[in-house]
């Protein structure tokens, strides 16, 4: 029996990159998901955009493992679509027990040159529309009477990087959202925890924008050679980790495993955070 | 204390509360102040800036919000120009508004707390960094014990004092080469009316129907470890000067915490 059998978990973010590989290893354990995405390009942001055929084979890897999956092109922005997502897939699905604010975005620019609208898009989503998300489903998750919260923040939750103050303004202030949420959730034994990666290998770094940003000194930067300079990061030997090995710590914090865990910070970093 | 005589020091927020102690004390170690609140407390903001005044230092007083970018940057420009130079900067301004559970927060209190607990803070050292000099300075952003966990009904207002911890963590590291530091200050309770209020005393004491403020403080009394219900503006601005002179040159990137224990306590 799966470690999820019977569960149902919404994520965001689920196009591709780490949502995809959550929306994938739950169904691996028999979970049924809602997956929402905004399939579309955001202001500012210079990774090229998820699509709906991303978000469409995000569906068809879930069918795959035989559970079930709902789709929404949502933007976590959009209070009221957020919300009516949610409820139309719990609706559909029969209740909701896990839930994963995962859709990031980042962009890159000094503190002092950065513009008011890079600031605010990225706050906009990485940290208030986290907040949508939790807002959205936590009733959900009242009435069930359990369920485990799983923000994914970044090592810039933990720490601070050079060139990316609003990410990191908005990661370490998820961190700050999850303390509130597990304090006031917990009296419906509902958890609440955070997930910290270091580099991901997604389209969100595996772009010229990162990727020159980590090799200022060369023009065209090839995958290996930004592997190179990314290995610096990490205490581990490696340049970045894999969206599934946060999926499956996601899934461990899903899983009645986790059930007495509540309020962590959970690095998936190979020990960047340490170094 | 070292190094702040003849320096020029910006404070936001700096009508009443904290903000108006910390340019007192600013102003008690020689340093010039450049006081900074809304058009609402302009009133209370000449007082900041008589108590400047008092003390024999220079104040140029100003109202501007630190939500518009543009306002805060012309106010902080004239300023700096009238006084000559900018060595430190002190982000104070904050609201701390009733709060309700995530998910019956409004969009509203969660954004109007943002816009000035986070990106004020932002557009505070934006504006007023370029201005700080080749021989470096420093930067002190208030947070608070809620930058450093949370707590129930406060998510709006958890979310923003941590966040300005992840900025200037990242403004530590880009600041640094400039001999720029960059620290957080993160108070429990003080002796101020955004804590000494009669909403506040009612959530302290839900059992209590019209509780008054010795009622407040030994619930508030109990939550520290020392015994004290609470610390004084003056605590704070204590640590805010230190991180400011020359005695904390090599501390960067840090979290001071003046909470009685608060934090601490098991």
């Amino acid at each position: 029996m799966g470690r999820l059998q019977g569960k149902v978990a919404l994520i965001t973010g689920a196009a591709r990159g780490i949502g995809r590989a959550q929306a994938v290893r739950f169904a691996q354990e028999g979970a049924d998901v809602i997956a929402m995405d905004i399939c579309g390009p955001l202001d500012t942001v210079l990774t090229p955009p998820a699509t709906p055929a991303d978000l469409d084979e995000t569906a068809r890897l879930v069918s795959d493992t035989g559970s079930r999956i709902v789709t929404e092109i949502v933007d976590v922005r959009d209070t009221d679509a957020v919300q009516a997502a949610t409820d139309r897939g719990v609706e559909q699905l029969g209740g909701l027990d896990i839930v994963c604010a995962t859709a990031g975005i980042t962009s890159r620019e000094m503190a002092m040159e950065m513009s008011e609208n890079a600031w605010q898009t990225m706050l906009d989503v990485n940290l208030s529309g986290v907040w949508r998300t939790c807002r959205a489903t936590a009733p959900h998750l009242i009435e069930r009477g359990a369920g485990s919260v799983i923000l994914i923040s970044s090592i810039a939750g933990l720490k601070g990087l050079v060139g990316v103050a609003h990410y990191t303004s908005a990661k370490h202030g998820v961190v700050g959202l999850m303390r509130s949420l597990a304090n006031e959730l917990a009296p419906h034994n509902i958890r609440v925890n955070s997930v910290h990666p270091t580099n991901v290998d997604t389209p969100m770094i595996q772009n010229d924008n990162v990727r020159s940003a980590f090799r200022p000194d060369l023009e065209h930067v090839s995958r290996e050679e930004f592997a190179e300079a990314a290995c610096s990061m990490n205490m581990l030997p490696i340049p970045w980790v894999d969206a599934v090995d946060v999926a499956n710590a996601c899934l461990f914090l899903a899983s009645d495993e986790a059930r007495y865990i509540t309020a962590v910070t959970l690095p998936v970093d190979a020990g960047s955070t340490q170094r | 204390m070292s190094g702040l005589d003849g320096k020029v020091v910006v404070v936001t927020g700096a009508a009443k509360g904290t903000g108006r102690v910390h340019c007192q004390r600013f102003a008690d170690q020689g340093a010039n102040v450049i006081a900074l609140d809304t058009a609402e407390f302009a009133d209370e903001l000449q007082g900041t800036a008589a108590q400047v005044r008092d003390r024999g230092r220079r104040c140029v007083a100003a109202t501007a919000d630190v939500r518009d970018a543009d306002t805060m940057s012309t106010a902080i420009d004239a300023a700096v120009h009238q006084l000559g130079r900018l060595d430190v900067v002190i982000a104070n301004a904050g609201v701390h508004t009733a709060g309700a559970p995530v998910w019956k927060l409004s969009d509203e209190t969660w954004q109007h707390t943002l816009d000035i607990n986070l990106t004020g803070v932002w557009h505070t050292v934006k504006a007023a960094v370029p201005h700080i000099g080749e021989s470096g300075g420093s930067v002190v952003i208030i947070s608070s014990t809620n930058g450093l966990r949370g707590t129930a009904n406060t998510a709006h207002y958890t979310a923003s004092k941590h966040a300005v911890v992840g900025l200037a963590r990242t403004l530590a590291n880009e600041l640094g080469p400039q001999r720029i530091r960059v620290n957080t200050v993160h108070p429990g309770a003080v002796a101020t009316p955004m804590v000494l209020n009669q909403a506040t005393f009612r959530r302290l004491c839900p059992d209590i129907p019209n509780p008054t403020e010795a009622d407040a403080a030994e619930v508030l009394k109990a939550r520290n470890l020392l015994p004290v219900p609470w610390v004084d503006p003056v605590d704070i601005a204590n640590a805010v000067v230190f991180l400011a002179s020359d005695e904390a040159r090599y501390i960067t990137g840090t979290q001071i915490v003046v909470d009685a224990g608060l934090t601490q306590k098991v």
